[in-house]
């Protein structure tokens, strides 16, 4: 059996070696990136997995489509999810309460099943033989893909280029917004708060204790109840106000404690001086 | 090692991907993992494209990238002007066409 043939059986044991170790971590991240509770984790741990896959590209001698991925994917499509994210919100995290009943182990159970069938059907396949590209790449990778697009597949070409016309124009419709009424001046505002007769002076401001005046600390009322009103309403949308009440009022507690402590003492200290009094008549 | 096991491993990825899409309720999560299966099927594409020796799985491969870039535009569009109008991203909260 000559070398060449038995390469048509199977690869190198180094790629077999990148396989198994880079394969390994593929699934992880991309286990992790739908277990992680936040999605910044998961937006990292599919970025990994993309540089990933980049590299197996490489391997198979897809060569443009392992720098396109590395430069589109995981620089360009990756990097504007992480924008949105950080525009959404980093610290929302997904509310794990089940609104249909069971759903989540349906979910599993139907994946797991399609991952049966899917292994099962490329299990069946007789794919023990392959050709390789080394005939394809003869004249370079970048020079066969071109001549394929410019000619076999020139019109999905065109086509594409629609396409991505197509995503510009409506991702700008949709994120747009157009002013459908003329904005309030500051004297129609001063008069509605007027009429209302709700907050006619300035909105109180956040954090009254000297240890937290951060923006997203509650003011709090004569009685130690957190107000919502001092808090800017974008963090109040967010949920992103920090409560330190209580621990305000633990505190007060402890300095109450003391000055007691200390009174005791003082009161001990005039008995004493009463005593020495009546040991001196 | 055959190349046959790049196909399992795309298989692999894209079961993943579809369950990450049936399980997770943040919008921004699901979009990830459809952006996993889209490219496990490209790793697919490529291994048939050097199995059978020509370059077309390739040229599929590249396409399908351009269409990705394209749906991941409109959709994080989607998702931020939902996110402004409901201030959540969570799939659960967008069961009316009407705020």
């Amino acid at each position: 059996m000559s070398a060449q043939f038995a390469a048509a059986y199977s690869t190198s044991t180094g790629e077999a070696f990148q396989f198994w170790i880079l394969g390994t971590v593929a699934v992880i991240g991309a286990l992790s990136t739908v277990l992680m509770k936040r999605a910044v984790h998961s937006a990292l741990s599919l970025a990994g997995t993309m540089i990933i896959l980049a590299v197996f590209y490489l391997a198979n001698g897809a060569y443009f489509l392992g720098i396109v991925q590395i430069v589109v994917y995981t620089g360009a499509i990756m990097m504007l999810f992480l924008f949105v994210v950080m525009l959404v919100g980093v610290t929302a995290a997904d509310s794990l309460t089940e609104t249909i009943k069971g759903q989540r182990w349906l979910a599993l159970l139907c994946g797991l099943g399609f991952g049966v069938l899917l292994f099962a059907g490329i299990g069946n396949a007789s794919l023990t033989q392959f050709d390789g590209l080394g005939t394809a790449n003869a004249n370079g990778n970048v020079e066969g893909l071109a001549a394929l697009i410019f000619t076999k597949y020139v019109f999905a070409f065109e086509i594409t280029g629609a396409l991505l016309i197509t995503a510009a124009v409506g991702a700008m419709v949709l994120t747009h917004r157009e002013r459908t009424e003329r904005p309030k001046t500051q004297r129609e505002l001063s008069e509605q708060r007027v009429r209302d007769g709700k907050h006619l002076p300035p909105l109180p401001a956040p954090g009254v204790y000297a240890r937290h005046n951060a923006v997203d600390v509650q003011g709090l009322l004569p009685d130690g109840t957190p107000s919502e009103l001092t808090v800017s309403k974008t963090l109040r949308d967010r949920g992103q106000i920090r409560d330190v009440s209580s621990e305000a009022l633990n505190d007060l507690r402890a300095l109450e404690q003391r000055a007691e402590e200390r009174l005791e003492r003082t009161e001990i200290a005039p008995a004493n001086l009463k005593r020495t009094e009546e040991a001196s008549k | 090692m055959n190349p046959v096991n790049y196909l399992y491993l795309s298989a692999l990825l894209f079961t993943i991907g579809a369950t990450g899409v049936l399980i997770r309720r943040n919008a921004i999560v699901v979009f990830m993992c459809i952006e996993l299966m889209l490219n496990a099927c490209n790793l697919a594409f490529v291994t048939f494209s050097r199995m059978h020796g020509n370059l077309d799985g390739q040229v599929i491969a590249f396409f399908t990238m351009v269409v990705a870039a394209a749906e991941v535009v409109v959709g994080l569009a989607i998702i931020v002007s939902l996110f402004r109008s409901r201030h959540s991203a969570s799939v659960d909260d967008a069961s009316l066409m009407k705020l």
